[in-house]
């Protein structure tokens, strides 16, 4: 009887009340996303509304069992539950229905269970038992390997089951590295991987001349001359040589030009013979000078060089087909707006036509006419949007800030790395998530099938973003006891 | 702890997750506040404004008789977006049509040069005006073919086959007429010819305008806020025409096997009883998915049953010219009441008489007996009245003066304030044309001595010929014919500067055309006539026939001019048909039942038929 009336008073009130407007919410939003003209009501168990108020109510049951165990157990039980996550895992591979093209569906009569939602907080709580040992800290990149590992198994296990949009999700815990030391260019260089991605890929078909190259090659490796550039001049205050460079680089574009008259050049190469020129002109300055930073810029440079040169190849060999599409769409270079395209620009349409206070709940005929394909699961957001307006759809996204920044003020409490770390991997999957998942509705990220925290329609999702959320705050009222 | 010296990277990572959150919000505000285009994409998503469209107004002769009436037809409409899994073979069976004609007209529609508003997410039409029949099969099945729609909407449909040219036809709008008007969209129909043209925007109403919404798969949910936004329709307005249809399907009887044109006037309100020309048509036939077919044969048959003789055709009048001769050349003093000229008959100089008679003659004589030398010498000294002067600079002036007055009757000019569809000016030489022709001062009252006759350079048309015929009958203005009879167009009353007492020596002249000249034989039981008729020679064979007259002599009721082409003399050809008519439209029946079949059947053109 203490430990219930001391959960009482050692609960985060908040985080379970943005948890409630959330669900709750999400429900309202599913009705009128699932909402037809023969309406039926929101407790009909045979349309979505009412199986998610199932959901909902099994949720809070399970939110109610979790505050109930000791928080101990969560410690204690890691590795078993993430191996048994694992075994589960490669069960499904096996033995998984193929649900549109996704081997990851469990199918238990009426029922079906996706493991991989269950992995995020499993892998989580492997994460946070590893890193939590009496000696372990981030130093070098020898104590990233094992944390990779223990993030890489399941990654590619979902990868296995035709759901690389859940798999991308483990990406999330490289934030949570960072906070626990990992060195901050790590972060800095995805940025750039995806800079110049979207660079080679984008304007891949933009040609500047017949059979003289493309935009996107010399647009990837202009960057990587600014960044050596910047660096030079601004961050290692070595100017005199910056500027040669600079010159130089000057000079070899002039002449190229003025030889392309005579002479047809791709530019691609001279663009990457400049690049690859100058970070070996930083390599003889970084021996010259003894200054190791310019070693670094040298291999970024190589490596830069090397995944531009070959972003083509990846793009077309490695992606889906379904996948290169999605990624041309985003980056407008098709249009598509029956196929590939067609989702994100009906889901911009209904977003678009809600204007500043939306169409009023249950009003929106976008969605009610179903127009966006999965607009109960991973397309909830546009009929928010739709029917909520610019005010509904932005108090939304502060909303799930709030809920973000106060994740993180719990993981900065805590008093064990344990506890910490696994705070900031829930703030970290929660936020890849909203992130993806409303900027693939809006047209900022490409389709990448993840459902929104707590809103999309779906027991695997609700159950597991509710059993990720109450293991902290479990963890964290359990400091207080 | 050491975790103290990375307390900050917390701080870094509220702060990506901060202005990531912020520029999704940026992105929000501009797709919802700032640009419309998804706007108005939800717009034409879930929208499908259908549209109604009003019966077309009925068209009603001058006694309330209807005419023209519709009837339903229907259109096979479809959304590009929106066809899905087209079974095409079953398709085609349900219409009727090869898979060719589909893959064919398919690609019409598609193709942008002649179908410029093409849209795949707007209706377009795939087959037009159906008959019910046609469309008995698909109807059954239209569930199957998705994208697919029948529109209805009205056809017309006649009641007599008469009166093709007045009252025109309907047909698809054309790109010229969709760019000038946008009440039309593409596949509507207009009036493109006659009253259906002229009254189009009175007739056509206004469009309604229903709001369907649509779900993602083409499917009709029902209205859009319970139909609050609907447009209801406007019927179009009905239209009474001046034209008597009795009158007008005797014309068009009388006039079968020849080709020509007869045009009846009420004078004292210059509505059209009735506009005949032949060949004509059906109006029908031009009506439905037949009307380009069967236009084509109309627009291909040498003799041009489209052309409407009775207001585009120009003849020279001849010897019916005489009449507003004698007024003109009293008015300008060329001649007197009293004054008799000589005539030689055949052996006149410089213009032969065609009729034999005493001389010297008078003015009644003259018309009566339809004398030439008496209207040469009337036309010499009406242009000759100031001899020729300096330069040629009297004649000239007086010859103007001549034709004022002539084009006073209505000659020489369309007739711009009227609802008449498709004119032809004719001509009344002007001086400046003669002096370009034979030099300034090379022309006299002898060089164009022709015109005295009514031939040379003059040509009217029927209508200007019947419309004349009413100033006489009206003794001394017209009313611009019309056909429409809710109009009244009695402020359109143009007087003639002619002497009233001028008038009634030419009635008396007519007078006696019918009762003792060359029209004699013609006459209608209980009727006084006045007339006169024409034999006019052309290069193309026999003479053209014609006739003017009106009746009854005191207070005229009808004014006809009567044109038949290469039949032979006016008094055997064209004024037993005014005869005919005017007595229909008097007495409202005939007495000379025999002589109108005996005549109807006579031919002069055997490829004169009506289609």
């Amino acid at each position: 009887m203490r430990r219930n009336i001391s959960i009482k008073y050692s609960l985060d009130w908040t985080v379970v009340g943005i948890y409630l407007f959330l669900v709750v919410f999400g429900w309202l939003n599913i009705y009128g996303a699932s909402y037809d003209f023969d309406q039926s009501s929101i407790f009909d168990f045979n349309n979505r509304a009412g199986k998610q108020f199932v959901w909902v109510l099994t949720a809070f049951g399970l939110a109610g069992v979790i505050l109930l165990l000791d928080s101990r157990l969560y410690n204690y039980f890691a590795y078993v539950f993430y191996a048994l996550v694992i075994l589960l895992l490669i069960a499904t591979i096996f033995l998984a229905t193929d649900v549109k093209g996704s081997r990851s569906w469990l199918v238990f009569g009426p029922v079906s269970f996706q493991p991989a939602e269950l992995a995020k907080t499993a892998t989580a709580l492997a994460l946070a038992r590893f890193m939590g040992a009496y000696n372990f800290r981030i130093k070098g990149w020898k104590d990233l390997i094992p944390l990779g590992i223990i993030v890489f198994i399941p990654f590619i296990l979902i990868v296995l089951q035709k759901e690389t949009g859940s798999a991308l999700v483990f990406l999330a815990f490289t934030l949570m590295f960072y906070r626990e030391g990992m060195n901050g260019i790590v972060l800095l260089l995805g940025v750039l991987a995806v800079i110049l991605f979207v660079l080679s890929i984008g304007f891949s078909e933009v040609v500047i001349q017949e059979n003289s190259g493309t935009l996107g090659m010399v647009l990837a490796m202009f960057v990587i001359l600014i960044i050596q550039y910047v660096y030079a001049f601004f961050f290692s205050n070595h100017k005199r040589e910056a500027s040669w460079l600079l010159l130089g680089v000057i000079a070899i574009a002039g002449i190229s030009y003025l030889l392309n008259i005579w002479l047809p050049i791709d530019y691609d190469y001279v663009a990457i013979g400049t690049v690859f020129a100058s970070a070996v002109y930083w390599l003889v300055v970084s021996r010259l000078k003894h200054f190791k930073g310019y070693a670094a810029i040298f291999w970024i440079s190589l490596c830069s060089i090397l995944f531009c040169y070959s972003a083509d190849y990846l793009f077309e060999n490695v992606l889906e087909p379904h996948q290169q599409k999605r990624i041309k769409v985003l980056l407008n270079m098709e249009q598509d707006l029956r196929g590939a395209g067609y989702n994100v620009n009906q889901s911009k349409i209904a977003i678009g036509s809600g204007g500043l206070f939306g169409k009023g709940y249950l009003n929106g005929t976008q969605t009610k006419l179903k127009y966006v394909p999965e607009q109960d699961t991973d397309f909830i957001f546009c009929t928010v949007g739709e029917e909520w307006g610019f005010v509904g759809s932005s108090v939304l996204i502060l909303i799930y800030m709030w809920l973000l920044l106060r994740i993180l003020q719990i993981a900065n409490r805590q008093n064990n790395t344990f506890n910490r770390v696994y705070g900031y991997c829930v703030a970290s999957v929660f936020f890849f998530h909203l992130m993806i998942n409303i900027g693939m509705v809006i047209g900022l990220m490409p389709v990448i099938g993840i459902p929104l925290p707590f809103l999309s329609y779906g027991g695997s999702s609700l159950w597991s973003f509710t059993l990720m959320l109450f293991i902290l705050l479990r963890l964290d009222a359990a400091r207080k006891m | 702890m050491s975790n103290d010296k990375l307390q900050n990277r917390g701080t870094v990572i509220a702060i990506i997750m901060v202005v990531l959150i912020f520029i999704y919000i940026l992105r929000l505000f501009s797709l919802q506040i700032l640009e419309d285009k998804y706007k108005k994409g939800a717009a034409s998503n879930a929208f499908l404004n259908k549209t109604i469209f009003p019966p077309r107004g009925l068209i009603y002769d001058r006694n309330d008789t209807l005419l023209v009436y519709n009837k339903p037809a229907y259109d096979i409409v479809f959304i590009n977006r929106e066809i899905q899994n087209l079974d095409t073979n079953s398709f085609c069976n349900d219409l009727n049509i090869s898979k060719s004609d589909f893959d064919e007209r398919m690609k019409e529609v598609k193709n942008r040069d002649k179908n410029p508003s093409y849209s795949s997410l707007t209706p377009q039409i795939f087959m037009t005006q159906l008959e019910i029949q046609d469309v008995a099969a698909i109807q059954q099945s239209m569930y199957k073919y998705s994208g697919f729609y029948i529109q209805t909407r009205t056809l017309r449909e006649y009641r007599y086959t008469a009166g093709g040219h007045v009252l025109g036809s309907i047909g698809e709008v054309t790109p010229s007429i969709l760019e000038k008007d946008d009440y039309y969209n593409p596949g509507d129909y207009t009036g493109r010819d006659g009253l259906e043209y002229t009254y189009e925007k009175d007739l056509r109403g206004e469009k309604g305008m229903e709001i369907l919404l649509r779900d993602a798969r083409g499917r009709i949910k029902g209205k859009y806020e319970n139909g609050a936004k609907d447009v209801a329709p406007k019927a179009g307005t009905d239209l009474r025409t001046t034209i008597d249809i009795k009158l007008q399907i005797l014309g068009e009887k009388l006039l079968a096997g020849k080709v020509g044109s007869a045009v009846a006037i009420e004078p004292n309100t210059g509505e059209i009883l009735a506009m005949v020309s032949n060949p004509t048509f059906d109006p029908s036939i031009l009506v439905g998915r037949q009307r380009s077919a069967n236009y084509y044969k109309l627009i291909n048959d040498p003799l041009k049953p489209l052309y409407n003789r009775s207001t585009q055709a120009t003849y020279s009048p001849g010897s019916t010219f005489k009449s507003f001769q004698a007024l003109v050349g009293l008015e300008l003093g060329g001649i007197t009441p009293s004054t008799k000229f000589l005539c030689s008959g055949r052996g006149s100089s410089p213009i032969r008489c065609s009729h034999s008679h005493g001389s010297s003659i008078t003015l009644l004589n003259a018309i009566e007996q339809s004398c030439n030398p008496y209207f040469w010498h009337t036309f010499r000294q009406t242009v000759e009245k100031t001899g020729y002067g300096h330069k040629n600079e009297n004649f000239k002036k007086s010859y103007d003066a001549w034709r004022d007055l002539t084009m006073d009757f209505g000659f020489g000019h369309r007739f711009d304030d009227t609802d008449i569809y498709q004119q032809s000016a004719g001509n009344i030489p002007s001086s400046e044309f003669f002096s370009k022709m034979y030099g300034e001062t090379g022309w006299r009252a002898l060089t164009i001595r022709s015109l005295s006759i009514g031939q040379g350079e003059i040509t009217v048309t029927p209508l200007q010929l019947a419309n004349a015929t009413a100033v006489v009958a009206n003794k001394g203005y017209y009313i611009t014919p019309h056909l429409n009879k809710s109009d009244s167009m009695l402020t359109h009353r143009h007087e003639l500067p002619i002497d009233k007492e001028y008038f009634d020596i030419v009635d008396e002249g007519m007078w006696r055309v019918n009762e003792f000249g060359t029209a004699r034989r013609y006459k209608i039981p209980g009727i006084v006539v006045c007339g006169k008729t024409g034999t006019v020679e052309n290069n193309r064979g026999k003479d053209h026939a014609f006739f003017i007259g009106y009746a009854p002599r005191e207070n005229p009721k009808i004014a006809i001019a009567v044109v038949v082409e290469n039949a032979g003399f006016g008094s055997t050809w064209a004024a037993p048909i005014a005869s005919f008519m005017m007595e229909q439209y008097l007495l409202k029946s005939i007495s000379r039942e025999a002589e109108v079949e005996e005549y109807s059947k006579r031919v002069t053109n055997p490829n004169a038929k009506k289609y």
